[in-house]
């Protein structure tokens, strides 16, 4: 009785300890400006804020710019994991390929996709497509690298017994090397997800094609601290919406997989 | 009225598991005493707590009641008097210290000099015949190499008594009678007192002066056999004894009672 | 580099060291020599100026970064970027030792800091100029706003997961405090810790140069922002090649460090694959 008792309440303390938690910082947060710590023009009240972002929440114009940006990030995903599972699965395959890319790949892969925020804006100005080129890039690498990781990993013996039993080409892709591929291209898609994320917002403050990310440079330079931190607020919700989403499909997708491979991020 | 030459005693020690995992009495009611330098076996049908009843021993796990007396002093934490060596010698070994800073690692809070802590270290890895692997990593050597590894760590630290934990489940027969010869070796050269918990009936009848028969949990002492085997042991001939025939037959039959729960205990339940 | 190179050369003993050397750098340098080619003819044929040859970014390069812009725009740059690094290392793995350690901080703090770290980092910026001015404190605590979630995060949950016979020993041979978490919790969770440093790097590098093209008057990130607004499209180039360079640096370093660190970590792994 009493252990039945302990143990449904161990979920439930960290849940109230997690509230505690989050309670905490926005007392914190609200009891600076009110001691005066930092003036409320630069730290607004929690409160006030709270307050923007309802207010923002029935306006129908933030609705339409956060479909800006998760449209960009939307399509910027998706031609992006494309282009790296094609990619990825030929280069993989291919040892030739693997051998004649790898240096490239190893200049490419680190310069950071800002850099070339300003030649998207030359060839496409201050359209979602300049937006597009930075998303892309960025995200490109995550899917990339796993999928290749993924398929180097196709057990050695496991190959030679598909081949032995004479196992078609495409049929070792789909009973081979696409469940070997999996969970490395569902980690690789997560961390793509964050990505992208970050990129349409980034390039959004930057480059200034229209989405939250402009909002949130307006409201700076408008001095609108309040509904800039809102903004923020939003984004981190946003942010902890795609982890959570794209958590969830990879738990879901790998079930099958989960005791082989360990979370472990590379 | 303790006997002088008694370094462990254990009275009435009793263990149960309460929050995480249900109310589970995992330890009945064990007393048993180990004079210094006694050699002594624990052995017991699976799952009866002996690793739940090593750890209370070595003061690493608080039990419910009872008491665990070391050199007449109540164990409440573990002690300088104690060394155990881990039957996951992969998990009790740091893979990122070397072979001598895992030996070397306990002996730094002791206040020695560093000639001697040097000394004690290198003449640990000579006695497990490891001098040469010192600076080898563990995860570079075998299993059985690994395992000596973690006695040379406990010697090093001069404990009056040697607590193992089945030490060689995890190595092949081989490898497992030349670490169980190191053991012997160590208790009549060295004069450690050891105390080797194993599920293995052939090796405690081997191994020791005494066998503490374990009984299904919760557990109690079921016997107390003192093996009446020449302290000088080897491999070949004191296994083909017909004595040691008779003395595993019979720890046997004790297990496949104990399994069964057929043995009574020594008083009803409080 | 080196790693998969011995595999596809079918006949290394036949063709001797020499060839098979000559082989590796046909493969490492082939195809980047290729697409420079191909970039050139495309570059001097092509109308809209976008896409200069690889010898005019050369020569921009060189007219540009060599000499004192590098000591204007570039070093504060790195400067910072390093600041900024060191700083979210030390704070990450302090806080996220503390935090990994201390089981109710760990639940208390948990669902602040999975949304902590959910917010875009560039975000932030416009947030930190608002509370410090544009200066270059701004810059760095922008650079450690960003980098440092993973490696706090990292470092909590390799803290939390030290190996349970491991600290087991450590409690039986009594080993103090101070050493356990020197001998034992830092080295077990510095796996962990290395992939978290592995990310703070891009984050940082990404957040370096955003926040010059943000809001400053010098840096990288400000001139290759400046060039393009001045249609300087080679001096633009060789800016991008420049950020290119740095980001290859930091890997190449990154990877230098984490051999030597985790060197039993890979050692381990090879041993298990063997």
């Amino acid at each position: 009785m009493s252990v039945l008792t302990t143990r449904r309440l161990r979920p439930l303390r960290k849940t109230l300890l997690g509230v505690v938690g989050l309670a905490g910082f926005l007392v914190v947060w609200q009891s600076i400006p009110t001691l005066g710590l930092i003036n409320p023009q630069y730290l607004p009240y929690v409160t006030d804020v709270l307050a923007r972002l309802f207010e923002q929440l029935v306006d129908l114009a933030f609705w339409r710019r956060l479909r800006s940006t998760m449209t960009s990030w939307a399509i910027g995903l998706t031609v992006a994991t494309c282009a790296a599972v094609v990619l990825g699965t030929v280069v993989g395959l291919v040892p030739f390929l693997r051998r004649a890319t790898h240096t490239i790949v190893e200049f490419l892969r680190p310069i950071p996709s800002v850099a070339l925020i300003p030649l998207a804006v030359l060839m496409f100005g201050i359209q979602m497509q300049a937006a597009l080129v930075i998303i892309v890039y960025a995200s490109f690498w995550q899917v990339f690298v796993q999928v290749i990781y993924g398929v180097a990993d196709v057990d050695a013996v496991a190959r030679d017994t598909a081949r032995s039993f004479g196992l078609r080409r495409r049929e070792q892709l789909t009973h081979l090397v696409l469940p070997t591929t999996l969970p490395y291209l569902m980690t690789g898609l997560r961390l793509a997800a964050a990505v992208a994320l970050i990129l349409a917002v980034t390039a959004e403050m930057v480059i200034g094609n229209p989405g939250l990310g402009r909002m949130i440079e307006l409201s700076r330079s408008a001095g609108d601290a309040a509904g800039l931190y809102a903004l923020v607020v939003v984004t981190g919700l946003l942010g902890l919406t795609v982890n959570l989403v794209f958590r969830f499909i990879e738990r879901r997708v790998l079930s099958w997989h989960q005791s082989v491979r360990g979370e472990e991020v590379r | 009225m303790p006997d002088r030459s008694t370094l462990l005693r254990v009275e009435h020690l009793r263990k149960v598991y309460e929050p995480t995992t249900g109310s589970v009495e995992a330890i009945g009611d064990v007393t048993f005493t180990m004079d210094a330098g006694e050699l002594v076996c624990i052995v017991g049908p699976s799952g009866c707590g002996k690793t739940t009843l090593l750890k209370c021993l070595a003061g690493l796990l608080r039990p419910t009641s009872g008491v665990v007396e070391m050199d007449g002093a109540k164990v409440t934490g573990p002690s300088p008097a104690m060394a155990v060596v881990f039957q996951e010698y992969g998990r009790s070994l740091y893979p990122w210290l070397t072979v001598r800073g895992n030996v070397e690692l306990p002996l730094r809070h002791k206040k020695l000099s560093r000639a001697d802590r040097d000394r004690l270290v290198a003449d640990a890895l000579e006695t497990v015949g490891l001098a040469h692997a010192a600076r080898s990593h563990p995860w570079q050597l075998s299993g059985g190499m690994q395992q000596r590894v973690a006695i040379a760590r406990a010697i090093a630290y001069q404990p009056e008594v040697l607590i193992m934990d089945e030490p060689f489940a995890a190595v092949d027969a081989q490898t497992r009678a030349d670490l169980e010869d190191l053991v012997r070796e160590l208790h009549t050269s060295r004069k450690i007192s050891v105390l080797f918990v194993t599920h293995d009936i052939d090796e405690s009848v081997y191994l020791g002066q005494r066998v503490l028969v374990l009984s299904a949990s919760p557990t109690w002492v079921q016997e107390d056999l003192a093996i009446d085997l020449p302290p000088e042991r080897d491999q070949i001939t004191t296994r083909a004894l017909p004595r040691f025939t008779q003395l595993r037959t019979h720890v046997y039959g004790e297990i496949q009672r104990a399994k069964r729960g057929q043995a009574a205990a020594p008083r009803s339940a409080p | 580099m080196t790693a998969d190179t011995g595999r596809t050369a079918s006949t290394p003993r036949q063709r001797g060291v020499g060839s098979r050397i000559a082989a590796s750098f046909r493969y490492a340098l082939g195809l980047p020599m290729l697409l420079l080619v191909v970039w050139g003819l495309v570059g001097t044929n092509e109308t809209s100026g976008f896409f200069p040859d690889p010898l005019t970014i050369s020569e921009a390069f060189v007219d540009t970064w060599v000499g004192p812009a590098f000591v204007e725009d570039v070093l504060p740059s790195l400067y910072r970027l390093g600041l900024g690094v060191a700083a979210s290392i030390v704070l990450g793995i302090a806080a996220g030792t503390v935090i990994g350690l201390a089981h109710w901080l760990r639940e208390l703090l948990e669902p602040l800091l999975e949304f902590l770290r959910a917010i875009p980092p560039p975000v932030l910026i416009p947030v930190v100029m608002l509370l410090l001015g544009i200066t270059d404190t701004m810059k760095v605590v922008v650079i450690v706003s960003g980098a440092v979630w993973p490696i706090l995060l990292n470092t909590i949950e390799g803290v939390r997961a030290t190996d349970s016979v491991m600290t087991e020993t450590a409690h039986s041979f009594r080993v103090s405090w101070w050493e356990r978490l020197w001998f034992l919790v830092l080295p077990a969770a510095s796996p962990r810790i290395m992939a978290g440093v592995r990310q703070a790097l891009s984050v940082a590098l990404i957040l370096m140069v955003i926040s010059e093209m943000f809001a400053s008057s010098a840096g990288l990130g400000y001139r290759i922002a400046y060039f393009q607004r001045n249609y300087l499209i080679a001096e633009m180039w060789s800016g991008i090649l420049l950020l290119g360079l740095v980001g290859v640096f930091l890997a190449v370093a990154f990877g230098f460090v984490e051999r030597r660190v985790l060197r039993w970590y890979h050692g381990i792994k090879e041993v298990n694959r063997a």
